[in-house]
């Protein structure tokens, strides 16, 4: 909640400095339109927004996960490292009540520390000591080394009464009490994240060289990215390949139309994942289940988008073609097949990217290789940095391929959105 | 026989709803070759039907098109047909779209890149026969689409409101253009037009057509559009004949407007079909 807080604050800060340091830089013909709020297309990207964006990202993350990357000052308050001290007041029966303190070294998961020593002190109840991990708790018995041990009691902590169910704040964090009368202290946590819950972006990106180097579960990453494409790559071919006629059968023939539309109709809401479970049980978990599911994701997108540029043509470039002396054959292929290559295009994007999504689920549920995997299987052992290097390679591996879908839509069908 | 022979056509459209539309009702015409149509009418009175059906994309209800003493079944070749708009291939260069015709007969370039060319530089496209065709104004593409049309070759080029989306200026370029390529090809030529002026300047022929259902109101034969391709076509309109029949024709065309609206046992038999 005070992430979300921090962020639109920064959003807003950050919105007025640029444009207090930059000034309104918008150059070129949208920079004279005088009605530009409604006008989509005098809304372009703001760089410098999309540069502060991604810096915020990666400032918060690391203020939050205490990166060395950042100076401290910028760091949220951390976890409380060190000597806690509290004192606690307790009865027992035949005697009066009689204060101790206690010593707690609270400490980086992960590193060994001793239990500090301390003077036993005067009376009958005694000074104690202890350790507890950072972002952990622990029990701290008080009571054992103490002198009056029938009908022991812990009645204050810090001059504040203490019972079952009760709590007493101090700077070194949180005293409660259990129901069987037992001390329980949990150290101020402070407001960054743990690395289990989320690692700071440098032990993410020392995984991401470690695992290049090393590889993961028996295969390199590039093994495990590999294969996720390779899926995606021949899923996604047979799904065109058989897809894209389908659809120009769909669009020319009644029989076809009538045919293929109950099912294309069918299958088009049924999300992909919904099918893998049939799917490992019809072809196993092997590459043939995968490609399957991804072959099924791909066919009804395509098959659709191709129908969909059939039914575009215009009429009118149909009638022209036939007057001008074409075969159906060479309508075929020198008008409906062009002219449907924009929606086709479309299709690809659409596929490609469900297909990514998909194939990235299917390695969730059982895979011996893929990014999917290696983050399913992280995060079993906890391995919260493998889990977020996964993500950030999934992502990044997904734009790509829709930036290379955009290039090439460019270079094929130029004539897309201009007529 | 030779030229163009409407005989008799009629075309009725039956409607979902059960109603029917009677396009056309026994329209009977002759073209001879080399002729020049200009079509008029209010909208709705069945000229882009009977375009259709001449090029052959509609079967009529009735009657029958000849071409040169054959029967008309289906398109082809040798009758072209330039669109309004929409009709070119923005996948191809300005050159692969006037061209388009004589490949796709399987001709060799080196058969039609003269007569390609030769059109590209009569439209004045010579330096934009590498563009693109979604680079091109509107008029640029309508002059596209006429060469096209005639780097096929056709025996009758049929033409739906070819300049009706352009600027006044680009128009009259255009207009002038038409004659002279009718002209120098003596092509038949069916135009259809909503522009009363542009009727007359360009038809040699003038075919006034009504509505409900489509039929020939009235004919005439003028002389403007041999005087057009000589002369500036400003100077044609000019000309005491010309306002004389302008004024004639849209005459009669108000009256005729006037006539179907203000018949009130019409206007109620139709309501469901007729447009205000
Ligand atoms: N495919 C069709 N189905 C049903 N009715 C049609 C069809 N095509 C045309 N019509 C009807 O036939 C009549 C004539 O239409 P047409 O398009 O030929 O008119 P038009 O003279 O070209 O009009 P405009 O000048 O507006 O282009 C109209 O009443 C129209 O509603
Ligand atoms: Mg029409």
């Amino acid at each position: 909640m005070i992430v979300f807080l921090i962020y639109a604050a920064v959003f807003v800060s950050a919105f007025a400095l640029v444009r207090f340091i930059v000034g309104r830089t918008a150059t070129g013909f949208a920079a004279r339109k005088t009605v530009t709020f409604g006008d989509e297309s005098a809304v372009v990207p703001d760089r410098a927004a999309s540069v502060v964006s991604v810096l915020v990202i990666f400032l918060l993350w690391g203020a939050f996960t205490g990166s060395r990357l950042l100076p401290g000052f910028l760091h949220a308050p951390g976890p409380f490292i060190g000597d806690a001290t509290f004192s606690y007041t307790a009865e027992a029966d035949g005697v009066g009540p009689d204060e101790a303190t206690v010593t707690v070294r609270v400490f980086e998961v992960g590193q060994t520390v001793a239990t500090p020593t301390v003077d036993p002190g005067e009376g009958w109840a005694k000074n104690d000591s202890d350790t507890v991990g950072a972002w952990r708790s622990g029990l701290i018995r008080v009571a054992k080394n103490d002198e009056a041990t029938e009908g022991h009691r812990v009645t204050m902590v810090n001059g504040q009464p203490i019972a079952p169910g009760l709590t007493v704040e101090t700077t070194y964090g949180r005293i409660g009490m259990s129901p069987k009368g037992t001390l329980n202290f949990e150290p101020a946590k402070g407001w960054q994240m743990e690395p289990i819950w989320l690692p700071a972006p440098e032990a993410v990106v020392a995984r991401l060289t470690d695992i290049a180097r090393e590889g993961y579960r028996g295969a390199s990453l590039w093994e495990h990215l590999g294969f996720s494409l390779f899926r995606v790559v021949v899923g996604f071919f047979f799904g065109a390949l058989v897809g894209i006629p389908l659809g120009y059968a769909m669009g020319l023939s009644n029989w076809f139309r009538g045919w293929f539309d109950p099912i294309v109709e069918f299958m088009r809401p049924v999300p992909p994942l919904a099918l893998i479970p049939l799917v490992i049980i019809w072809a196993g978990i092997g590459e043939l289940g995968k490609i399957i599911l991804l072959f099924l994701a791909a066919l009804w997108i395509m098959a659709i988008a191709a129908r969909a540029g059939v039914s575009g043509v215009a009429i009118p470039k149909v009638h022209a073609a036939y007057s001008l002396g074409a075969s159906r054959w060479q309508i075929m292929r020198h008008v409906i097949v062009p002219n449907s290559l924009p929606e086709i295009f479309t299709g690809a994007r659409v596929a490609m990217g469900v297909c990514w999504g998909t194939v990235v689920a299917a390695e969730l549920v059982a895979a011996e290789k893929g990014v999917g995997m290696m983050i399913m299987v992280a995060s079993k052992f906890q391995q919260t940095d493998i889990v977020i290097m996964g993500i950030v390679l999934i992502g990044l591996i997904g734009f790509g391929i829709d930036i290379l879908m955009r290039w090439a839509e460019k270079l094929l069908v130029p004539w897309k959105g201009r007529i | 026989m030779s030229g163009l022979g409407i005989e008799n056509i009629s075309m009725r459209f039956d409607l979902p709803n059960g109603r029917a539309v009677q396009a056309l009702s026994d329209v009977s015409l002759h073209l001879s070759r080399g002729e020049l149509l200009s079509v008029l009418g209010p909208s709705g009175c069945g000229k882009t039907t009977l375009l259709n059906i001449i090029a052959g994309f509609l079967a009529p209800t009735s009657g029958q098109i000849t071409l040169n003493g054959h029967a008309v079944t289906g398109p082809d070749a040798e009758r072209g047909m330039v669109f309004q708009q929409g009709a070119l291939f923005e996948w191809m260069s300005v050159r692969e779209n006037v061209s388009f015709g004589p490949r796709m007969a399987g001709r060799r370039a080196r058969d039609w890149a003269g007569t390609v060319d030769h059109l590209l530089d009569v439209v004045g496209l010579k330096d934009f026969h590498d563009k693109a065709v979604y680079e091109l104004s509107g008029g640029m593409q309508q002059r596209v689409a006429l060469a096209r049309c005639l780097a096929n070759d056709p025996d009758v080029i049929l033409m739906d409101e070819p300049l009706g989306a352009l600027d006044a200026l680009t128009r009259e370029k255009m207009q002038g253009l038409v004659l002279r390529l009718w002209k120098e090809t003596g092509k038949t030529i069916i135009l259809i037009t909503h522009s009363v002026e542009e009727a007359l300047l360009l038809g040699e022929r003038l075919l006034v057509m009504a509505p409900r259902p489509g039929r020939i109101h009235s004919e005439y034969r003028l002389p403007f559009a041999d005087m057009g391709v000589n002369a500036d076509l400003r100077e044609v309109k000019k000309h005491p004949d010309f306002a004389a029949r302008r004024d004639e024709i849209l005459g009669m065309i108000w009256d005729m407007e006037e006539e179907i609206m203000g018949r009130p046992e019409t206007a109620s038999e139709t309501a469901g079909t007729a447009g205000v």
